[in-house]
């Protein structure tokens, strides 16, 4: 197999190179890239304008001929052919350089913008300077680093989104998630904040507020500075502040209930899109195993209880005592937290126990002594930090470690490593907390089609999440699991029409079978009614 | 402690096993010559064709078996003592046991075709046979063409397999339409079509006469009965399989085809039990046939003999009939019987439908004269096994089943549906004025 090795193909076809369109594709857009690491090396451009839409221009359209090529002349149909053949996406040479890329582009991004040209103050210059003109177009402001990672975060959804749209041409609800998400990211979050920055001037100072970005994904979303933009901003903002509330505690439970996470995760999230997009490629690098589902478990909880330390910490800290002023006082926001969180708590445990793993049990148990407990201590300890620490500290350890590191660096930059939904797996406390809707108050599950898998593994492999779909499928169960994004790949790989993402009703959603259908009535009976 | 002996670590060996863990503490020994793991049998096409490494053909991760007190060894069983009931392995080992199940599948067929045993000549069933594809067909440099004899599910697999890394292929079929020995007229020209647009030289009515060796005793190439000469550098032979019971001739186990079972998978000897590929049952249940290849009679054989050799003894009784393949793109779906024009029963009639331009089509098969629905065969269309289960124990008829087909539907979210137009061609091919009755997620789920 080694002479496939160094084939850099993205699309699922054995030959050792590229097609000739496919090699014309690629240097058409790693000339586009080119132009930017030029511009990051100070070449100084003298239409910045023209030289960025040239840019984006090749890279898009390169990205689009390659596809067009790869796949314009094949039958709709499952197109994984040589996939683990090439060392771009089997963790081969190129998969590994390009993680170094990827990890070192975000490493500058979040920590060193200054390379990147960024100037606080004056004119920016490098690769940032590059994106002012398209910046003033839209927002009529200087780009930052986040302007430039915005617009390329956008080509990069809707080219390989296109690609991705001729790849599964075939199945229409690939098709319908896939323009969700390009629509989404285009929209959402990128032109309507850019357009909202042009509301502000005097009078109003709104936050860059992607609407569909919710917390807990959105950290800092209740943070002082936001909050207090959001309520100086009229209606408009309170609106805003409102939505974002609303969004977490009532429009994303009842979307969940009624269609599983995936209503979020794979068609509307902006780290979904890029995930499903750019990422489709590796999605089958993710790890199966029951030991990187039991760290993935303990992992993304623990994230969800310091996301909410952090949030109830930092809201709290900016919160006053005098009931007079305002009715949210630190005192009635701490009790609200733990009276929810103990609700929630006593409800799963009360209802829902059967359906946990013995260690989600435990874990679950441990995390609410564990942040009840914080915040009895703190009533009794009078006024001070509240969690012992700084609530800027803590906040600013978060937004390092998760908000940057583990979302960025690891999340994205890992995809040709681990797989496409590093971060959707391990690290998002958003995509946790539906997960737990998912699994035990929603309608969704992915039906399992009576006796007919073959435990083939083709499910189990192209999961991005990692589950071991075969593992149900193979024993005639449905699979119900809160790390599920819905994305329905399995479904689509399945040979043998398996599997189908659908919403019924509660019963019988989750249905642990011996035996699978097939078998005589008498033995299903014997082994499933024991 | 009772010993548990089994040959062979395919689908049917390795669901006993873990049936009969999970219905006792019993010693439980797996002998194996092919692989150290169980693996799917079903999937080594997608790992030649870099859709997956061979680790992801392996349902149960390596500690599973350790974990489950369930030993492997990796043999090769050369013959049965059973007065003394000892298992005699190449290696001149024995091993003991109290109870012994014989699960060794099947070996592709070869009917003394001059050439057979060439190398570059080879079936496709273990991993053995995977690996040799590597060799003799890593690409389309190495094998400038390949020829497959047989036309059925194996062939158009391995067809599909040499055709994703861009190798010419001629698929030798002795029918006159593809599969139509099990598939009615409209499907299998179906096939023959989708086959060709897939850049396959499909050659019916074609037989193989004779395969030509070079002057290293590898093929070269292939001679059809017509007389024609194909040059070629692998030959696939996939004219079905048959049990790989060879060496069980000395044992005194009665043999047929395969090892001969009764109802309980019981052999004439006392404590030794056969499943799966490689037994034949004495009389045929129902349609089916005595011995079945299949990969779920496979694992339902290994969930009744665990109940049987764990005390609880029953009757290996299949329910329904049904199956599954898929043609290059084109998935199929079968419950119940349905017959080619061939095997048809005289009371059976037939209802087709085939989309205008896509690749569609379904055949329901009825009785003539009670309307009962007998089965149905859905190509490119997914429909729900428990449904069809269900209708087929309820003996619905005929009218019954196609104002639900909604409700049968398994196609993913948002597909286009197609029950409408067939509604409408069944009722204008019999005249009927049927409705269809709405999608109920009761009825679904019920």
């Amino acid at each position: 197999m080694s002479t496939y090795d160094r084939s850099m193909a993205l699309t699922g076809q054995p030959p050792v190179s590229l097609s000739k369109n496919q090699k014309l594709a690629t240097l058409l857009g790693l000339g586009g890239l080119a132009i930017f690491l030029l511009a990051a090396f100070n070449l100084s451009f003298p239409n910045k304008g023209l030289w960025l839409t040239l840019s984006l221009a090749s890279i898009s359209i390169g990205t689009l001929w390659f596809a067009w090529d790869a796949y314009s002349n094949k039958k709709p149909g499952i197109k994984n052919d040589g996939v683990w053949f090439k060392s771009l996406v089997n963790r081969g040479f190129w998969g590994w350089i390009l993680g170094i890329v990827l990890t070192s582009f975000y490493i500058i991004l979040y920590f060193y913008p200054q390379y990147l040209g960024l100037v606080s103050g004056g004119e920016n210059k490098g690769v940032i300077g590059l994106f002012d003109p398209l910046s003033r177009i839209l927002s009529g402001n200087p780009a930052s680093q986040w302007f430039v990672y915005g617009v390329l975060y956008t080509v990069a959804i809707l080219a390989f989104g296109i690609k991705f749209l001729w790849k599964y041409r075939h199945n229409r609800y690939e098709k319908i998630r896939t323009l969700s998400v390009m629509f989404f990211q285009t929209s959402f979050a990128f032109l309507i904040p850019e357009f909202m920055a042009r509301l502000n001037g005097d009078k109003l100072n709104l936050p860059y507020y992607d609407l569909k970005n919710m917390w807990p994904l959105n950290y800092y979303n209740f943070e002082r500075y936001r909050v207090n933009a959001l309520i100086d901003g009229g209606n408009i903002g309170m609106a805003m502040l409102l939505f974002g509330v609303v969004s977490i505690f009532v429009i994303s439970p009842i979307l969940t209930y009624k269609y599983g996470k995936r209503w979020y995760c794979s068609w509307v999230c902006g780290c979904g899109g890029l995930a499903e997009t750019i990422g489709d490629p590796f999605r089958q690098l993710s790890n199966k195993s029951v030991k990187a589902w039991k760290f993935e478990r303990w992992i993304v909880h623990s994230v969800v209880v310091f996301v909410t330390l952090t949030t109830t910490a930092v809201i709290y800290s900016y919160l006053g005592n005098d009931t007079s002023k305002y009715w949210l006082t630190k005192t009635t926001f701490l009790i609200g937290v733990a009276a929810i969180l103990t609700l929630v708590f006593s409800w799963v445990m009360l209802f829902k126990r059967k359906q946990l793993q013995k260690d989600a049990q435990y874990g679950a148990i441990g995390f609410f002594i564990v942040v009840v407990g914080l915040i009895g201590l703190h009533f009794f300890s009078g006024d001070g930090d509240i969690f012992f620490i700084k609530a800027g500290t803590l906040r600013k350890n978060y937004s390092f470690l998760i908000g940057s590191v583990f979302s960025g660096v690891i999340g994205t930059g890992f995809y040709p490593i681990l797989g496409n939904r590093v971060w959707c797996r391990f690290g998002c406390p958003m995509a946790a907390i539906l997960g737990f809707q998912q699994k035990l108050f929603s309608k969704f599950r992915i039906t399992t089609n009576g006796g007919q898998c073959i435990s083939c593994g083709n499910c189990s492999t192209y999961c991005e999440m990692g589950i071991d779909v075969r593992a149900y499928a193979q024993k005639g169960e449905n699979i119900v699991r809160s790390s599920c994004v819905g994305c329905g790949i399995c479904a689509a790989v399945c040979p043998r029409g398996v599997l189908k993402l659908e919403n019924g009703p509660l019963e019988g959603r989750i249905n642990p079978t011996e035996v699978l259908l097939g078998n005589d009535v008498d033995l299903m009976e014997i082994l499933n009614k024991k | 402690m009772e010993k548990i002996v089994i040959i062979g670590n395919g689908i049917s060996g390795i669901t006993a096993a873990r049936h009969i863990r999970k219905l006792s503490n019993k010693s439980i020994t797996i002998i194996s010559a092919e692989t150290d793991y169980f693996f799917s049998r079903t999937a080594i096409m997608y790992v030649y064709m870099g859709h997956m490494k061979f680790e992801h053909t392996q349902p149960y991760e390596n500690w599973f078996w350790k974990k489950n007190r369930i030993d492997l060894v990796k043999g090769y069983v050369s013959n049965i003592h059973h007065k003394e009931k000892k298992v005699l392995l190449d290696n001149n080992k024995e091993i003991a046991y109290d109870k012994l199940i014989i699960a060794t599948g099947s070996k592709p067929n070869k009917f003394g075709w001059p050439g057979q045993d060439l190398d570059g000549v080879q079936g496709l069933y273990s991993k053995q046979d995977l690996d040799a594809l590597e060799k003799h067909a890593p690409n389309k440099d190495i094998c400038k063409r390949a020829v497959i004899v047989g036309g059925g599910l194996i062939g158009i697999e391995m067809a599909e397999m040499l055709r994703s890394r861009n190798i010419p292929v001629t698929f030798l079929v002795r029918e006159d339409s593809f599969w139509n020995g099990v598939l009615p007229n409209g499907e299998s020209q179906m096939l023959n079509e989708h086959i060709r647009e897939h850049h396959i030289d499909l050659k019916l009515k074609t037989n193989l006469a004779e395969i030509r060796s070079d002057e290293n005793g590898r093929a070269k190439a292939v001679v059809t009965d017509s007389g024609e000469t194909i040059a070629c550098d692998v030959v696939g032979l996939t004219a079905g399989v048959s049990p790989n019971i060879n060496f069980l001739k000395e044992s005194g186990i009665e043999l047929g085809r395969g090892v001969k079972v009764n109802r309980y998978l019981e052999t004439n000897i006392k404590d030794i039990y056969a499943i799966g590929d490689c037994a034949e049952q004495h009389e045929s249940i129902g349609n089916r046939r005595p011995i079945e290849a299949v990969w779920y009679t496979g694992r339902m054989m290994g969930e009744t003999i665990a109940q049987t050799v764990c005390g609880n003894k029953i009757e290996y009784k299949p329910g329904h009939w049904f199956n599954s393949a898929k043609f290059l793109d084109i998935e199929y779906q079968t419950y119940g019987w349905v017959f080619s024009e061939r095997g048809m029963k005289e009371y059976e009639g037939h209802f087709h439908w085939r989309h205008s331009s896509e690749k569609l089509c379904i055949t329901v098969a009825y009785h003539k004269e009670t309307k009962q629905f007998l089965g149905i065969n859905t190509f490119g269309i997914r429909m729900r096994h428990q449904l069809f289960d269900k209708w087929l124990t309820e003996e619905k008829n005929i009218d019954q089943v196609m104002e639900s087909l909604k409700d049968a539907n398994f196609d993913p979210e948002f597909y286009a549906q197609y029950e409408q137009e067939i509604l409408s061609k069944y009722n204008s091919d019999f005249s009927k004025t049927i409705k269809p009755k709405k999608k109920s997620l009761k009825h679904i789920f019920a």
